[in-house]
């Protein structure tokens, strides 16, 4: 009585919020919603998708952009979202795909480490949160099979490494660390491209969103899906950036001055390609 | 066939009430005071990772006296609802009120239903853009719930320490004279001639809910534990 009265404690403690709504709640959970309406692969669901997502590391952090566009097949259906979060204090999360369920997915992962520190009184190791991360996309593979995928990219500041480390995600969940730099989203062959040629070791943090600016830029110039900086509505992309004191979102000031000058730079170099 | 004697339903309540009380008489004190910067939550407590005080949510924390495991479980299911509310609706939508009366109705229902009452009582603490909207509740083992004004005081001594407390009291108390006014509270009763003794920072716990965590540290999160460094830094 007493030993089974013991193993029930000890498995319902949990330090994880997605298990606790799996157990008491899943109907909460983004992945659980079952697709009544029947959409099949063969014919996608019209739903809005976002795109292009930079990150890189640079001397004592890592960041992460991302521009501002959302599409629903041709149509821009939004230019005002933003897929660049702070994770925590010490991490950021990038996301690409369908929007709806990445935003859910991002409002998840944000509750599950902050839950996870309340309880346990510490943070999550950044292994860990790059683990937990790879779980919730696994739980969406049926959805990703409809046609309805997330794809995110993870950057974080390993506290007891004293380095900026980078994560990139399959459909499946599978997790891969990156070095350097890493893109994802429609746009991201493009800005990939560029970051090859822009990017070098032990960047300053101002030139690593320099960078990160232009390589976006570049994928907007080829990717229709991707927005470039929107000088009528005052629009610019989303930079966070972490380091050793934690997360911290590039000032507009900042972004428009990088963007204008980008712009700037482009237009006197006059190249059609 | 043993003989069922009976007990009338007014003792059988004393008795479980007698046995709480007892068990709370025997822990240290915690205080929990509303000031000009906030709320600050002061425990004594030996342990520097066995904690009295714990975060729920962006603007409400948590104070317990009491049995340990007793009061980390209400901690952890404070959490869990705190995150499940805030995360199924909104943020904004966590409040001290929801959580203190689900606290109570939990606590209402041990007190009556099962083998034995949980030994603690409980505070919850929700700091306002202004010191009026504020929120202090105490909670004890039998579900009772007080909304109460400026201050808390819960465990062994509280009586001897609320009055120390209640003639030191202003609103206009900033963090270091909030903690001092707790700490002068906590120290134990002098013996005889001595005069009373301040207790070590080792041995006390502290942690605020700034009133302005967004405009001075840029966190939506107002509950911040301080250290032993911080404590001595704050107090000199």
């Amino acid at each position: 009585m007493q030993e089974s009265t013991a193993n029930k404690v000890a498995a319902n403690a949990t330090s994880s919020f997605t298990e606790h709504l799996q157990r008491d709640r899943p109907e909460l959970l983004p992945f659980n919603r079952s697709g009544q309406g029947g959409a099949t692969a063969a014919a996608p669901l019209q739903v809005p998708h976002a795109t292009t997502i930079v990150a890189m590391g640079y001397n004592g952090g890592v960041l992460m952009a991302g521009d501002r566009r959302a599409t629903m097949g041709n149509v821009i259906a939004s230019r005002h979202i933003e897929k660049v979060f702070p994770a925590d204090r010490y991490s950021v999360l990038g996301i690409a795909g369908t929007a709806g369920i990445a935003i859910d997915l991002t409002r998840l992962f944000q509750v599950e480490l902050e839950h996870y520190e309340k309880i346990e009184g510490t943070l999550l190791s950044l292994e860990g949160k790059a683990n937990r991360l790879g779980a919730m996309i696994r739980g969406n593979l049926p959805l990703a099979l409809q046609g309805l995928a997330v794809v995110p990219l993870f950057a974080g500041f390993d506290t007891s490494a004293g380095v900026g480390r980078l994560f990139s995600y399959d459909v499946t969940g599978g997790r891969y660390e990156e070095h350097e730099h890493h893109t994802v989203g429609s746009g991201s062959v493009f800005a990939r491209g560029a970051l090859k040629k822009l990017w070098r070791p032990n960047l300053s943090a101002e030139e690593a969103v320099a960078v990160a600016i232009e390589a976006l830029f570049d994928a907007a110039d080829d990717d229709s899906a991707t927005g470039g900086p929107d000088t009528v509505r005052r629009l610019w992309p989303v930079v966070y950036t972490v380091d050793s004191t934690g997360t911290r979102r590039v000032a507009e000031e900042q972004l428009a001055a990088a963007s204008l000058s980008v712009i700037e730079a482009r237009t006197i170099a006059g190249r059609e390609a | 066939m043993t003989q069922q004697f009976y007990v009338s339903p007014e003792q059988l309540m004393k008795d479980r009430a007698d046995f709480a009380r007892k068990g709370i008489a025997r822990g240290k004190s915690v205080v929990v005071i509303s000031c000009e910067d906030g709320i600050a939550l002061v425990a004594e407590n030996p342990s520097p990772s066995l904690h009295k005080i714990g975060e729920i949510y962006d603007k409400i924390a948590f104070a317990a006296v009491g049995k340990y495991n007793e009061f980390e479980s209400l901690r952890q299911a404070g959490v869990r609802y705190a995150d499940v509310r805030g995360y199924s609706y909104d943020r904004e939508d966590v409040t001290a009120r929801g959580l203190a009366s689900v606290y109570a109705q939990s606590l209402g229902a041990v007190f009556t239903a099962e083998q034995k009452p949980f030994e603690v009582e409980l505070a919850v603490a929700e700091v306002g853009a202004t010191q009026a909207e504020d929120h202090l509740y105490r909670l004890t083992f039998d579900g009772s719930i007080a909304d109460e004004h400026s201050f808390v005081v819960m465990g062994g001594q509280a009586e001897r320490v609320a009055s120390a407390i209640d003639q030191g009291w202003r609103a206009s108390l900033g963090f270091p004279d909030a903690v001092r006014l707790a700490l002068n509270g906590l120290a134990p009763a002098p013996e005889a001639e001595d005069t009373a003794k301040p207790v070590p920072a080792r041995a006390i716990e502290v942690a605020v809910l700034d009133r302005h965590s967004e405009e001075v540290r840029g966190a939506r999160r107002a509950f911040r534990r301080l250290n032993d460094a911080d404590i001595t830094a704050l107090l000199a």
